[in-house]
């Protein structure tokens, strides 16, 4: 047992670093810093960029465009991301879509759609929850019927609502859950469709989240047309699909290295903010025990994801065990945002979204920081909320 | 031994609380936010003139109810049910809590301003670099001739943008962080050289940073004694507690009847939520923070009128448990409703935001804490 890196590993983490220092967009490490909402070009702008080197998908077979690292690189490359603070590639297409494509799709929809995820031009979100469907997403009433078009082709015809559409407001294209049989068991009358958003009947509306931010919506769907190739897997097994890809959205969640980042950030504003005796507030003694122990927990977190990853790398997928990853995950990143919060003291309470940046209200780093804590009250919420990961543990781990 | 209310506190919580049935539903708190001012005069006139409570702490010669910080409690806590941002805090708990324990000389023409609502009053007391030592303090009064001149920051002053006059903390002498040195000014908003940069917080309130520039004020502006007021200032925080720990125990018991209702009508897997044994012990362990909340402000208030030790321990001891509270209240609230819980047009995140705010308002949990610690155990330990 070692956690050595090899002189090789070693100089991987040198070729990483100086990549992203030589190619990270300025305009958008300013953006970034400004705490500015993000265009769609901004999002996929470093997407692009990595796509040019080969780098956006390091997690796919080698023959869609992954990169064959070993795990220890993967690793690597996670932590230096996070190192340098990069914008974080989004998951919809190439960690949530794409596996479910490349283990489940026809060779026509490898070729039609991995290349667009992984050079970032095509956008996707995903058409899950339901108003009535969330925990229970096997309960979903949005249905498709089976028609003959006019052109002699099979299409599905789609009706109903999806909603906590992330980022949807945004996408080309949209991955849906759809019950095309009413009358089979919940799980077995579901099939799972690629939808095109251009597609007429389709309707994206904005929910507002509490702390003001537009990242999630309604779809509404009706009469929407969609050709039978569109569909992934056989009608009916769709429920197959999305519990491959709840896995993998689970993986993805622990996000050791970008909580790792946020604590220097907590250490750099406690060192900066002053405590109630006149001192840097990272010299408290109680700020302090909280600092490490969050900063413990972590290491209980990054050690426990190692050990997935190492079973990963010797032919295990993601099993029920990374549900261990998203509960404490998700709990960490939360409370990394209390402990933010917190060290800005009176400075948490302004709500400068509306009057522009550099408003010298505060210092900078407080701007936004009552806002991130209550959006990150959702991680325990989406991706099958951490109830819903306890009953996963409960009954495939423990055999309960 | 009694912890019911008289007939007349009973009466003032339900005239409060049929007005805000009445004038602050959701939609209406949400729009008024939305718009400039940011709060409605309208209601604050209807708070002096039709319901009569801001007088409710004062005496009656001086045209009040005769009331006390029970009274207070008891109205703090029905506008934390309604999260409403009118000023009675600031105004009425915090302004007239200086006046009335300073036996300051314009106080009975200002507590009449304040009775009949025409005097709005926001407590400028926190400084960026001084987190919760009240004491500490960069914004100086220096003697000149008869009167003094004021010069500082102040930050986060909530309630400023709809104040007539602001109570100011500031040094007349010692050092940064002395005890002694401490005074306390009552100054007209737009004295000259007093700017504001006002802006909305995140649980819907207006604030201001307020900049002092070379203002001249004369004698008549000290409220107590020239260097000895840091005492009163920590009186009137402790009063400003309790009655922050009753709003919040209305913002509890909205968060806590929320998440029944929500998780009784929500249906999953068959059945609603609330069938779900381990969604019932969370709301269960929600119901005993409530309790434990509303029996610590009550404590709390009780303990307002004993020794400053006693008082202080109390006040400190409170705010520890209701901290906590809003911790988890507020969280688990956001968490049993789900997705719906983070969405803005549901009230529920909305007391969500102000249990967080709560947390932190005159000092943290671990402030308080650490001020019980010394408080009992003594600073020597």
């Amino acid at each position: 047992m070692n956690l050595d890196f090899s002189p090789e590993d070693a100089a991987f983490r040198e070729e990483a670093r100086t990549f992203i220092a030589q190619n990270y967009p300025q305009q958008l490490r300013d953006k970034q810093d400004r705490g500015e909402e993000l265009s769609k070009e901004d999002y996929l702008s470093w997407h692009r960029i990595l796509a040019k080197k080969g780098w956006a998908t390091p997690s796919w077979p080698v023959e869609f465009g992954g990169t064959g690292w070993t795990p220890t690189q993967k690793y690597i490359w996670s932590e230096e991301q996070a190192r340098a603070d990069t914008l974080g590639i989004l998951p919809f297409g190439v960690s949530m879509l794409a596996p479910v494509i490349y283990t489940f799709g026809t060779q026509e929809q490898k070729e039609k759609f991995l290349p667009g995820i992984r050079d970032g031009l095509v956008w996707w979100c995903q058409g899950y929850s339901e108003p009535g469907a969330g925990s229970d997403l096997a309960s979903l009433k949005c249905k498709a019927e089976r028609i003959t078009g006019d052109d002699g082709k099979e299409y599905y015809i789609v009706n109903g609502q999806k909603t906590w559409t992330t980022l949807g407001q945004h996408a080309d294209w949209g991955f849906f859950l759809v019950r095309t049989d009413p009358d089979a068991k919940p799980q077995s009358g579901i099939s799972f469709l690629l939808i095109d958003m251009k597609t007429p009947g389709i309707e994206v509306r904005r929910i507002t989240t509490l702390e003001g931010g537009h990242e999630v919506n309604d779809v509404f769907l009706d009469n929407v047309k969609v050709p039978v190739e569109n569909r992934v897997f056989h009608e009916n097994q769709g429920w197959t699909c999305a519990k491959a890809l709840l896995a993998h959205e689970r993986t993805g969640i622990a996000g050791v290295a970008r909580s790792k980042r946020g604590l220097e950030k907590v250490r750099e504003i406690a060192g900066t903010e002053l405590s109630d005796a006149g001192g840097p507030l990272l010299a408290d003694p109680f700020f302090k025990r909280k600092v490490a122990e969050l900063e413990i927990d972590l290491t209980a977190l990054e050690f426990t994801e190692l050990r997935t990853l190492a079973g990963e790398s010797s032919g295990k997928g993601p099993g029920p065990e990374s549900s261990i990853l998203k509960i404490k995950g998700t709990e960490i990143q939360q409370r990394l945002t209390e402990l933010v919060l917190e060290a800005v003291g009176h400075y948490g309470a302004p709500y400068l979204r509306d009057l522009g940046h550099n408003t010298n209200i505060g210092p900078d780093y407080a701007d936004g920081v009552a806002g991130g804590y209550f959006n990150m009250r959702k991680t325990s919420i989406y991706g099958g909320s951490n109830e819903i990961q306890r009953n996963i543990i409960a009954k495939m781990v423990l055999g309960l | 031994m009694d912890f019911s209310f008289t007939e007349e506190q009973s009466m003032l919580r339900d005239t409060v609380a049929s007005y805000l049935a009445d004038h602050y539903s959701f939609e209406q708190r949400r729009d008024a936010l939305k718009a400039e001012p940011g709060w409605r005069p309208n209601v604050w006139k209807a708070f002096a003139e039709e319901l009569g409570i801001l007088g409710a702490p004062f005496a009656e010669e001086l045209g009040g109810l005769g009331g006390g910080s029970t009274e207070n409690m008891v109205i703090m806590e029905e506008l934390g049910k309604s999260l409403v941002v009118e000023p009675y805090l600031g105004t009425v708990v915090i302004g007239g809590g200086f006046l009335k324990h300073s036996g300051y000389a314009g106080a009975s023409d200002l507590i009449g301003g304040i009775i009949g609502g025409e005097t709005i009053i926001a407590f400028a007391y926190a400084e960026p670099q001084a987190r919760y030592t009240w004491q500490d303090l960069k914004t100086t009064a220096k003697k000149d001739g008869g009167g003094y001149v004021i010069n500082g920051h102040k930050a986060v002053v909530i309630g400023a943008p709809y104040a007539t006059h602001l109570i100011v903390t500031a040094r007349t002498g010692g050092g940064q962080r002395d005890a002694q040195g401490v005074s306390v000014f009552i100054v007209p908003k737009d004295a000259k050289g007093v700017t504001t940069r006002d802006y909305p917080t995140v649980d819907g309130f207006r604030a201001s940073e307020v900049t002092f520039e070379n203002v001249s004020v004369g004698a008549d502006a000290l409220i107590g004694a020239d260097g000895a007021a840091l005492p009163l200032v920590e009186k009137v925080i402790d009063e400003a507690i309790v009655a922050t720990c009753a709003e919040a125990c209305g913002v509890f018991r909205k968060l806590h009847e929320g998440t029944l209702e929500y998780t009784k009508q929500r249906k999953q897997f068959g059945q609603p939520i609330s069938q779900f044994q381990v969604l019932q012990h969370r709301m269960v362990d929600m119901f005993i923070n409530l309790e434990q909340s509303i029996s610590m402000t009550y404590m709390a208030d009780i303990k307002l009128s004993d020794s400053d030790v006693e008082r202080a321990k109390g006040a400190a001891a409170a705010k520890v448990q209701i901290g906590k509270a809003a911790k988890f209240i507020g969280q688990n609230a956001i968490q049993l409703h789900g997705g719906m819980g983070m969405t803005d047009e549901m009230a529920i995140g909305h007391y969500f935001k102000r249990a967080t705010m709560i947390e932190s308002a005159f000092g943290s949990t671990d402030h308080h804490l650490g001020r019980y610690e010394n408080l009992s155990l003594g600073k020597a330990a």
